[in-house]
């Protein structure tokens, strides 16, 4: 598992990277699902990075589009495009804008960024496989205070009526979004207990710790007659040194703030690969 | 009555600063003054205003079909609602409700979408409206308002604060050229002209104003004498302006910053088809995606810069 660690902190450098040539960004909610994006592309899911369109991959819709720079390092990383394509993140003409754009970023399988529209699409995407009796697995990232919409459980509804069990989806549990704590803004409560009520197959797991999220994704395959839905109890911008702050959505930074992170992941990395 | 700058600059602070103050003094006045957002109220500057006013600044979340059906019953009971969140979720993501609980329902809300088209930036495609004012312009009833710059847009904010209906706003967050001097005032649904000239009519609004300007000036160095005109209320739209300009001068260039489909120039070439057929083009967003880029990139990119004013300008005089 250490070196999904790696993996893991290795998206969080090649994030940052991405949104220094840009001066900044969604660094909150990149940096707390940089776990199960590792999970994910380096152990869970199905693909061929020289093949993206491959029809008999899984597939992931990041429904929290805002939050592609993460997915586009995490795509990079896996080569489905060159490191160095991260530094056009939102330069003109670039294949990696702001939010995630099927039609321009190989790799990404659904365009997001109006929140609470990816779960819907990705439902579909479930229901699609089904009727194709196709056994491949749909996957899908929520912010927490994406659960806001409506739309979400609309799709939650339809999902375990039509008892879509190859759709598992994770709600990026950061307990923030844009203004402040969801909380105060718009109170979800139990966010597992409510998604087992809408009838998924619920679990809640330490979002950044690898080992127990693998296990969540096995046990949700395990589940024959539900979709599932996996809790991830994460930090807001987990694990990188400037955004330790109370408004750390959207942060601008420069070279110094970007130089002091990379040394901290640098140096955890370092950690982990002598324990590997 | 308005007064123009004597030259155009930047105003020296963004438009969300000039929202959020005037928001504040009118819910300083005025009791009834509620202000909802779909957690975008850091975004717009807004923060201060909820500290100051913890029971009329309501946080949704991320919820714009319902903040919109909020609003409508909340008008019901006597307050004032302004509602906020980017343009494509003030307009798209709420059509309906807007429809039925605004529109058909004879409720009162003013919705302000921030964003406008090419002020997006970086946001991109998901976030860039080139389409909020043509999808709002098919509902009956619903008054569209495109502010010029800040000046305007904080007087227009003081009017509707008092007026029944539905009103949509399309407002820059962002930094934007001055072009009305401090104190002037606007009437709604009356269009102004900037400059009076005979060759050719240049209707424009929002910060396509500012690039007209320049146009017009360009111009005038060639020996062309253009009117401009500013259309910032779309709906109801001043028909005998733009009739009588055109009488005058027989060409009408229209320059918006929205999908030249159902946007300023659709408006203006309905007038004119039914009144006074003159030659005519819309200038503007051809039809296509946002994406990211600066404004001038995208400027550029979608044929809107002020160079290509110039030169629309010229090839519709040649045509007449
Ligand atoms: C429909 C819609 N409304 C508003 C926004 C603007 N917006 C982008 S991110 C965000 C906050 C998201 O919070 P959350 O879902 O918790 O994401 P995370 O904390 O993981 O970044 C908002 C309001 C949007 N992208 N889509
Ligand atoms: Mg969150």
């Amino acid at each position: 598992m250490d070196n999904l660690n790696v993996f893991s902190a290795d998206i969080r450098k090649h994030t940052l990277r991405a949104l220094l040539a840009f001066g900044g960004g969604h660094v909150g909610g990149c940096m707390s699902m940089t776990e199960v994006l590792a999970v994910l592309y380096g152990e869970v899911m199905k693909i061929d990075p020289t093949n993206p369109s491959w029809e008999d991959r899984d597939m992931l819709v990041v429904s929290k589009g805002h939050c592609g720079p993460a997915v586009y390092a995490t795509l990079a990383l896996k080569g489905y495009f060159p490191v160095e394509t991260l530094d056009t993140l939102n330069k003109e003409g670039t294949i990696l804008p702001s939010h995630c754009d099927k039609n321009l970023t190989p790799g990404i399988d659904m365009t997001t960024g109006s929140l609470g529209q990816g779960i819907s699409c990705a439902v579909g995407l479930a229901l699609g496989l089904s009727i194709k009796n196709k056994d491949n697995y749909v996957y899908c990232i929520l912010g927490d205070g994406e659960c806001d919409e409506g739309q979400v459980w609309e799709a939650a509804l339809f999902a375990s009526t039509k008892k879509l069990s190859n759709l598992i989806v994770f709600v990026d549990w950061n307990k923030k979004q844009l203004d402040g704590f969801t909380s105060d803004i718009c109170d979800l409560g139990d966010v597992e207990k409510k998604f087992e009520d809408f009838g998924f197959f619920a679990q809640t797991v330490d979002g950044h710790n690898v080992t127990e999220i693998i296990s969540a994704i096995d046990k949700a395959k395990n589940t024959t007659d539900k979709p599932s839905l996996i809790v991830l109890d994460t930090v807001k911008g987990k694990d990188c040194t400037f955004a330790n702050i109370p408004q750390n959505h959207l942060i601008r930074f420069g070279t110094a703030e970007y130089d002091d992170a990379i040394a901290f992941l640098d140096d955890k990395i370092s950690k982990l690969e002598s324990e590997l | 009555m308005f007064k123009l700058v004597k030259k155009i600059l930047p105003e020296p602070f963004e438009a969300k600063t000039a929202f959020s103050k005037t928001m504040d003094e009118m819910a300083s006045a005025d009791e009834n003054v509620i202000y909802l957002d779909c957690d975008l109220m850091a975004s717009i500057d807004m923060t201060e205003f909820a500290k100051k006013f913890p029971t009329r600044a309501i946080n949704c979340g991320i919820q714009e079909a319902n903040m919109i059906g909020v609003a409508c019953g909340a008008s019901l009971i006597g307050l004032k609602p302004f509602t906020h969140t980017f343009g494509p979720f003030a307009t798209r993501r709420v059509i309906d409700q807007i429809y039925i609980s605004g529109a058909y329902g004879k409720t009162n809300i003013k919705m302000i979408g921030s964003d406008a088209g090419v002020t997006a930036m970086y946001n991109g495609g998901t976030h860039m409206p080139v389409e909020d004012m043509g999808l709002l312009r098919t509902i009956p009833d619903v008054t569209l308002l495109e502010p010029t710059d800040s000046v305007m847009m904080c007087d227009l904010l003081r009017q509707i604060k008092d007026l029944d209906g539905v009103y949509y706003m399309r407002v820059t967050r962002k930094v934007t050229d001055q072009i009305f001097e401090e104190g002037s005032t606007f009437e709604i649904g009356k269009a102004l002209t900037l400059k009076e000239g005979s060759d050719i009519t240049i209707i424009t609004s929002g910060c396509c104003t500012s690039d007209v300007l320049h146009a017009h000036e360009e111009l005038a160095t060639q020996g062309i004498n253009a009117e401009v005109i500013n259309i910032f209320t779309w709906k109801p739209i001043d028909a005998e302006a733009i009739i009588n300009s055109a009488k005058k001068t027989n060409a009408v260039l229209i320059v918006e910053n929205h999908n030249i489909i159902n946007g300023l120039g659709s408006a203006v070439c309905e007038i004119l088809s039914e009144n006074i057929p003159v030659i005519s083009k819309r200038l503007g967003v051809p039809d296509r995606f946002g994406e990211v880029g600066s404004m001038e990139y995208l400027k550029e990119t979608f044929g809107m810069s002020i160079a290509d004013i110039v030169t629309a300008a010229k090839e519709l005089i040649n045509k007449k």
